[in-house]
C-alpha cells in the first residue's frame, strides 16, 4: 500500500422499483489496497463493486478514478479500460484458453508479438501454461477460473474487481487459487476490491475490510479492527463472534468493566437467567464468579436509572437464590449502568474438565455443561451452556484427551481482554 | 409402382447427366434462396441482437411478434407482397412482380423473423453477466456486441441453416410472386408443383430429390458443426 486514493465513490445510490439496493455515501480505495466488501447474500455487495467498476448505471452519486470524475473527466470506456474484473463465474469465451486470456489486450489492440508475451507469462503465473491450446469449454471449475484472472491480470489493471472469485470451487481448489491470487496481488502490489461472504477469504486477502448490511457500508476497517471490535451486532455475528451476550455494565474501574449478563438471546435483557445447570453440575453460586455480585442494597438503591436491576424479568423481581446472573469481566471503554452486548470469539475460549475450583478467584471462569459438540471442519465446534452459552472450537485431540462429551461438566474460561464491548440501545 | 421406380430412374439420369434444364432451375432457386437468407441474416441479427440487449417498453409485444413471424404462412406473405408490387399497388412503378427480386423479397421477409426469433433466443441465453464481462474487459459498446454475435454463434449457425431451409422448400409465396415463368422464375419448388399437375412425375421426382438433398446437406452441416463444438 502506498496510500494515495486511487478511487473514490460519492453518493452512491443504486435505486431498482423503489428499493434502495446501495446507499453508499463515501467510499475510497487506496492505491495498492485490498479492500474485501464482506456480507450476507443481498447486503448489495456485487451491487456495490458494479457501481464502483463503472458497470451499473447510478440512480445517483460519482464515482473518480485518480481524482478524475468518471463520465466527466474520463469516459466511462477510459475508465473500464484501466480496471478488470472477475466473476463467480469464469465467464469465458468460447475459445481455446489462449484467447481467452488474449481478449482483453485485443480489445485494446495490442500488438500480437506484445500479446504473446504478456498471455506467457500469465499462463506461467497461474500455472496453466500446460492448458494453453485446450477449448475453454472443456476446463475444469479451477482452471477455468485460473484462466478468467489470468485474462484480468493480463491487462494489467490498475484495480482489479473481484466478485466471490472462489465461492463456485471446492475446497482444495479455493484453496490453492486463493494462494496464488495472493501472491500475485502481493506481486504487482495491485489494488483490489473483492466481494465474498467467506470472512477468512476476506481476512487472507485484504488490508481493509467493509461489512454491508441492506445496501449500507456499517463498517469498514482492518481485519483486526472489524474482527475483535465489530461496530453491532449484525457485525459481530457475520464476522464470527458466535457468544454476544446482552448485559448492562455494573461496575467499571481502572479499564475493567463487571458485566452482568443473562442469556446470549440479545435484547432479552434484564431477564433472569436460571444457572442451575444439569444434573451433577452445581449450581452457580454467586461466589463461584468474579466479582461477587453488587449487594442487594446497592442495586435496589436510588439511582434506579443507572444502577442495572438485572435480576429483574418484565419488572417483576425475584429473590431466588439458586438464579444468579453471571458476571464477566470485560476491557473495555464503558459507563456503569450502560446496556452492552458482550462479544467473544470461539477461539478465545478455553474449555477445560471438571468443575470449577471452588472460590476460584480467576476472572472469567464459569461452570458450564456442554449442550453440543459438532464436527466443523478439522475442529470440533463445542457448545456449552451454563449462566450463558458459548461456544469454542476444539481440536480432535482435544477432544479426546479432556473425554469432552456432550452432558460433560466443562469449565470455561476467557480472558477480560478477550471480551468485545458493544453499546447497545 | 411402376410410374415410382421409372420416375427415380429417369430423374437419377437427369441428375447424372446435369440436365440443363434441372441445372437452371437448380441454380435459380440457391440463387433466390441465398440472396433471401443473406439479406434476412443482416435484419434478423441486427434487430434480434437489438431486441435481446435493451430494455425498452412494449418489449414483450416485439418478442411475441416476432415469435408470431416465425410461423408467418408463405402464401400470406405472398398474398401482401403481390398486392404490394400490383401495377396500380404502392410499390407498382419498381415493375417487379414475376422476378426474381420478387421472389427474393417475399423469401426474405419469410427467413427474417426465423432468423430474428433464434438470434433472440440465442442472445438472451448468454449468461447476462457475460456483458458486464466484457465490458469490464476493456470493449467497447460495439466490440461487445460482436463478441456476444460470436459466443452465439453456433445458434446464428442455425438460424442460417432454418432460414435457408425455410425458404428453399417454401412454393407458395414463390408461385404468386414469381409466376413460375420458365427460364425465368421456375425454381425447384414451383417446377415441382407444376409437373406433378402435369403428370411428368419423372421430373418432378427429379426435382424432388434434389430438394430433399439440400434438406440432407443443410442437417449434416448443422450437425457436424454441433458434434464438433460439444465439450468433450
Amino acid at each position: 500500500m502506498n496510500g494515495g486514493t486511487i478511487l473514490e465513490g460519492k453518493d452512491l445510490k443504486v435505486r431498482r422499483g423503489g428499493r434502495l439496493l446501495l446507499d453508499v455515501p463515501s467510499l475510497s480505495v487506496a492505491e495498492g489496497e485490498v479492500l474485501s466488501i464482506i456480507g450476507p447474500n443481498g447486503a448489495g455487495k456485487t451491487t456495490l463493486l458494479q457501481a464502483l467498476s463503472g458497470l451499473l448505471r447510478l440512480g445517483e452519486g460519482m464515482i473518480s478514478f485518480r481524482g478524475k470524475r468518471v463520465g466527466a473527466d474520463i469516459s466511462p470506456l477510459e475508465y473500464r479500460r484501466h480496471l478488470a474484473m472477475v466473476f463467480q463465474e469464469a465467464l469465458l469465451f468460447d475459445a481455446t484458453v489462449y484467447a481467452n486470456v488474449a481478449a482483453g489486450l485485443r480489445l485494446r489492440k495490442v500488438d500480437k508479438r506484445e500479446i504473446k508475451k504478456i498471455v506467457a507469462a500469465r499462463l506461467e503465473q497461474f500455472g496453466i501454461n500446460h492448458l494453453r491450446d485446450r477449448a475453454a469449454k472443456t476446463l475444469s471449475g479451477g482452471e477455468a477460473q485460473r484462466t478468467s484472472l489470468a485474462r484480468a491480470f493480463a491487462v494489467k489493471p490498475q484495480i482489479l474487481f473481484l466478485d466471490e472469485p472462489f465461492a463456485a470451487l471446492d475446497p482444495p481448489t479455493r484453496e490453492s487459487l486463493l494462494e496464488d491470487l495472493g501472491r500475485v496481488l502481493r506481486e504487482g502490489g495491485t489494488t483490489a476490491v473483492m466481494a465474498t461472504h467467506d470472512q477468512g477469504e476476506a481476512l487472507r486477502l485484504s488490508h481493509r475490510i467493509a461489512v454491508m448490511q441492506e445496501g449500507r457500508v456499517v463498517q469498514i476497517g482492518t481485519p483486526a479492527a472489524v474482527m475483535n471490535h465489530p461496530v453491532n451486532e449484525f457485525v459481530a455475528a457475520f464476522v464470527g463472534v458466535e457468544t454476544i451476550l446482552a448485559g448492562r455494565v455494573v461496575k467499571y474501574e481502572r479499564g475493567t468493566a463487571t458485566i452482568a449478563v443473562t442469556d446470549g438471546n440479545g435484547g432479552t435483557a434484564g431477564v433472569t437467567v436460571d444457572t442451575t445447570v444439569g444434573e451433577g453440575a452445581a449450581p452457580l453460586k454467586a461466589e463461584q464468579v468474579w466479582p461477587p455480585p453488587v449487594p442487594q442494597e446497592e442495586r435496589s438503591g436510588g439511582q434506579k436509572d443507572e444502577v442495572p436491576s438485572f435480576r429483574t424479568g418484565a419488572g417483576e423481581r425475584k429473590n431466588d437464590d439458586s438464579k444468579a446472573p453471571a458476571f464477566i469481566a470485560a476491557a473495555g471503554e464503558v459507563r456503569e449502568g450502560e446496556k452492552v452486548f458482550c462479544c467473544l470469539r470461539p477461539e478465545h475460549v478455553t474449555i477445560t474438565p471438571g468443575p470449577c475450583p471452588a472460590r476460584s478467584s480467576a476472572r472469567n471462569t464459569f461452570p458450564m455443561v456442554i449442550d453440543r459438540i459438532v464436527p466443523a471442519g478439522p475442529l470440533y465446534r463445542v457448545q456449552a451452556r451454563g449462566a450463558f452459552t458459548v461456544t469454542a472450537y476444539i481440536t480432535v485431540q482435544s477432544l479426546e484427551e479432556l473425554a469432552l462429551r456432550e452432558g460433560a461438566t466443562v469449565t470455561a474460561s476467557f480472558k477480560a481482554t478477550a471480551v468485545h464491548l458493544l453499546r447497545r440501545g | 409402382m411402376e410410374v415410382i421406380i421409372a420416375g427415380i430412374r429417369q430423374a437419377l439420369s437427369m441428375l447424372v447427366s446435369f440436365d440443363p434444364e434441372v441445372m437452371a432451375i437448380t441454380w435459380l432457386s440457391l440463387k433466390v434462396s441465398g440472396t433471401a437468407t443473406l439479406i434476412s441474416l443482416f435484419i434478423g441479427i441486427g434487430i434480434g441482437t437489438a431486441v435481446a440487449l435493451s430494455s425498452f417498453p412494449g418489449r414483450q409485444l416485439v418478442v411475441s411478434l416476432i415469435n408470431t413471424g416465425m410461423a408467418l404462412p408463405p402464401v400470406v406473405v405472398g398474398l401482401f407482397v403481390t398486392i404490394f408490387l400490383w401495377r396500380n399497388g404502392p410499390f407498382g412503378y419498381l415493375e417487379i412482380l414475376y422476378t426474381p427480386t420478387a421472389i427474393i423479397i417475399a423469401q426474405a421477409i419469410i427467413a427474417t423473423p426465423i432468423v430474428m426469433g433464434i438470434t433472440l433466443a440465442a442472445m438472451q441465453q448468454l449468461p447476462r453477466k457475460l456483458r458486464l464481462q466484457i465490458l469490464a474487459l476493456g470493449a467497447t459498446r460495439l466490440q461487445m456486441v460482436w463478441l456476444l454475435i460470436k459466443e452465439a454463434k453456433l445458434s446464428l449457425m442455425a438460424a442460417v441453416m432454418a432460414g435457408f431451409g425455410g425458404v428453399i422448400s417454401e412454393v407458395g409465396a414463390s408461385i404468386m410472386v414469381g409466376g413460375n415463368i420458365k427460364g425465368y422464375t421456375r425454381v425447384l419448388t414451383t417446377a415441382t408443383v407444376m409437373e406433378t399437375s402435369k403428370g411428368n412425375f419423372d421430373l418432378a421426382i427429379a426435382l424432388g430429390v434434389i430438394l430433399m438433398l439440400f434438406a440432407f446437406a443443410i442437417n449434416l452441416v448443422l450437425t457436424r458443426i454441433q458434434q464438433r463444438e460439444r465439450p468433450q
